[in-house]
């Protein structure tokens, strides 16, 4: 907008004097709008509403609640699936991710994986559940069914399901920058593929694989529905805790303790963040 | 009624539906013409009589009901025979809605002509919804057992069922609970939902409990007994619904009666028993809203729910699988289908029914034992 009215002043100095030019701020009005309605908002009421007892009235101690070694268990486990299916998925993924990048960059295999990624990345929920469900029966493929219910392994290898193709969205574009000429020349300079891989192209790649990896452990703590269609009958995870806490039938409901469960969920998410930024910024050193 | 918000959307759906049919079928309360405010009337004799009662309701012309899936307990045939019987239309909202989705409908159409007339509600909802109903005692209320009405008539429990133990037939014949243990049933006992959260979860732990031969005021052994399961390698975590018992995924489950019926899950090889002397009750309940848009119907509908005729509630609901609230009167008066009665599961011992006080001790038990128990 503000670029706009420059090039016209140029163009017609004459009019300059009768048109006020917007400040350049005003063009992010409706992103800081958006971001206060969708995101501020809500996480404010989370935080107030989680300090409060279920008459409205401030409640300090329900912040002991996170004490709870059942609460922290409930924690732990949503830590452990996270990290389990993020690492998982963003180490296969980029393997994959490298795989169709060495292939024909025209080539079908390549226009396949890609939309099949973009299809399965989406493919979470009850229709994966169920999918797994029908494929395992009472019998089971490769292990016994029952092992699928073993908490993390189970489930997180079914998260990987969509964790993977995810990664490969993510992590392909920044494979694609990578210079053939870049291996070439570490070659000619007499470098092993070890030294290639350690020295040039993963200091290269690394930020872009970090980043890749947070974004699936966030993907990994907000799902709910596909853990909550295949092990519904016990609440190992954050999200299903909070699920119980809003619509338990048995009287267990409590606003007040899901809120503090979802502010507890955003603190985890902070420190990832935190972790996230020290180690980015490790990777990242040599680009300064 | 129906416990899952699965359906919401389709709820949703309905309700615009209903709401666009209702602009057309509105029709005013108390224009019946005669001086009785049936509102204000607690009883069919107390208004005039029946027949009374059937000339009011005909003159409002229309009842307003809420949460009723007609696959659910026969509602689809009951609907139509009373609209049948009395020539009322029944304007049927949000099928598959629950218990507190009719609850909130009541509140905020409160005072129009689309408010529910009547409700069909989980216990836990009604008790603590008192303050919406009006007191009324159908004709037939000294069939209904004490402990299943509240003594002025805010509330009646319908139908219900007992929990039951559903099986594929491949397991044979299982007659005690204490079979479970054994290595065939590895990873295939499922319950109804998480404990701490669904209704039929925590009854079916608290009839386990009470085969174990504990008591309703204490899950514990429940709780153990699913912790044995789990040891044994035979607890399934998956929640058991209609498409997990079909894929065999499920095929032991603890549910109530009704919902674990062969007909009802689909299933031809299906087996359904109850343990000796852990026969729990679980009922819904009938209330009539106080600020009824058609009150002189509502009373209608739930004389015609309660009627044990061959053609009445009572005897439409046992022949969809559940178990009807006077079923023990209609059996010793001969008023009851016998031939629905006679397929479902046999019943060893006095039924047991939770009090609010032990539903609340089973549920704070759970929240503190139950993931520890079965993780």
């Amino acid at each position: 907008m503000a670029v706009a009215a420059t090039s016209e002043t140029g163009a017609r100095p004459s009019r300059a004097g009768r048109r006020v030019a917007a400040p350049a701020w005003v063009g992010t009005v409706p992103f800081l709008a958006y971001v206060a309605i969708f995101l501020l908002l809500p996480t404010g009421i989370v935080v107030v509403d989680s300090l409060k007892n279920p008459n409205g009235a401030w409640a300090f101690s329900n912040v002991t609640e996170l004490g709870n070694p059942l609460v922290r268990g409930y924690f732990i486990g949503s830590f452990k699936l996270c990290l389990l299916s993020s690492v998982s998925g963003a180490v296969l993924g980029a393997i994959l991710a490298y795989a169709i990048a060495s292939g024909n960059p025209d080539g079908v295999v390549r226009r396949l994986y890609l939309a099949g990624s973009g299809v399965l990345a989406q493919f979470g929920g009850i229709t994966l559940a169920f999918a797994f469900l029908v494929l395992l029966g009472p019998v089971g493929l490769l292990f016994h069914a029952s092992w699928y219910y073993n908490f993390p392994w189970g489930i997180g290898l079914i998260y990987t399901y969509f964790q993977v193709p995810l990664m490969v969205l993510v992590f392909l574009p920044a494979i694609d920058g990578v210079k053939v000429q870049w291996r070439e020349a570490s070659e000619n300079l007499g470098a092993s593929a070890w030294q290639y891989w350690r020295y040039v192209g993963g200091p290269l790649l690394m930020p872009a694989f970090l980043g890749g990896a947070l974004l699936l452990f966030a993907n990994a703590l907000s799902a709910f529905a596909t853990i909550q269609a295949w092990e519904s009958q016990i609440a190992y995870i954050v999200p299903q805790q909070i699920a119980t806490a809003l619509s338990s039938e048995v009287g267990l409901s409590n606003v007040n303790v899901a809120d503090l469960l979802a502010l507890g969920m955003v603190v985890m998410v902070a420190i990832v963040m935190a972790g996230y930024a020290l180690l980015q910024r490790r990777a990242a050193r040599w680009l300064r | 009624m129906k416990l899952s918000y699965r359906y919401a959307v389709a709820g949703v759906a309905a309700a615009g539906l209903f709401a666009a049919a209702g602009c057309s079928s509105s029709s005013s309360s108390g224009s019946s013409g005669s001086s009785v405010n049936w509102a204000n009337e607690t009883s069919a004799s107390a208004g005039g009589g029946m027949s009374a009662l059937v000339k009011a309701a005909k003159a409002e012309g229309t009842l307003n009901v809420i949460a009723l899936p007609p696959t659910w307990a026969n509602y689809g045939t009951i609907i139509s025979t009373f609209e049948k019987d009395y020539g009322i239309k029944v304007n049927s909202a949000l099928p598959d809605g629950t218990s507190q989705q009719e609850v909130d409908a009541v509140k905020t159409e409160n005072g129009t002509a689309k408010a529910p007339d009547v409700m069909d509600i989980g216990m836990a909802v009604a008790l603590a919804n008192t303050s919406l109903f009006a007191p009324y005692e159908v004709s037939t209320w000294s069939s209904i057992p004490t402990a299943q009405k509240a003594p002025n008539g805010l509330w009646v429990q319908d139908y219900g069922g007992y929990m039951a133990v559903g099986y594929s037939s491949k397991f044979g014949t299982i007659t005690s609970l204490s079979q479970l243990l054994t290595s065939k049933f590895r990873n295939a006992v499922a319950l109804n939902g998480n404990p701490t959260s669904a209704n039929a979860g925590l009854n079916g732990v608290m009839m386990a409990s009470l085969a174990e031969g504990g008591t309703a005021s204490n899950i514990a052994d429940g709780v153990s007994f699913f912790a044995k399961l789990k040891a044994a390698g035979n607890f399934s975590p998956v929640s058991a619904t209609g498409a997990s018992i079909k894929a065999g995924t499920t095929p032991v489950v603890f549910n109530w009666d009704y919902l674990n019926l062969p007909s009802y899950v689909g299933v031809s090889n299906w087996k359904v028993f109850i343990p000796a002397n852990a026969v729990l009750g679980g009922y819904y309940a009938q209330a009539v809203n106080k600020n009824a848009p058609h009150p002189a119907a509502a009373r209608l509908w739930e004389e015609f729910l309660y009627s044990q005729s061959a053609t009445g509630g009572q005897n439409l609901w046992l022949q969809g699988g559940a178990r009807p609230v006077e079923q023990q009167a209609m059996t010793s008066n001969s008023s009851i289908d016998t031939s629905a009665a006679s397929k479902l599961p046999a019943v060893t011992g006095t039924p047991t029914f939770l009090s609010p006080t032990q539903s609340t001790d089973a549920a704070n038990y759970l929240a503190a034992n139950w993931a520890k128990a079965v993780s």
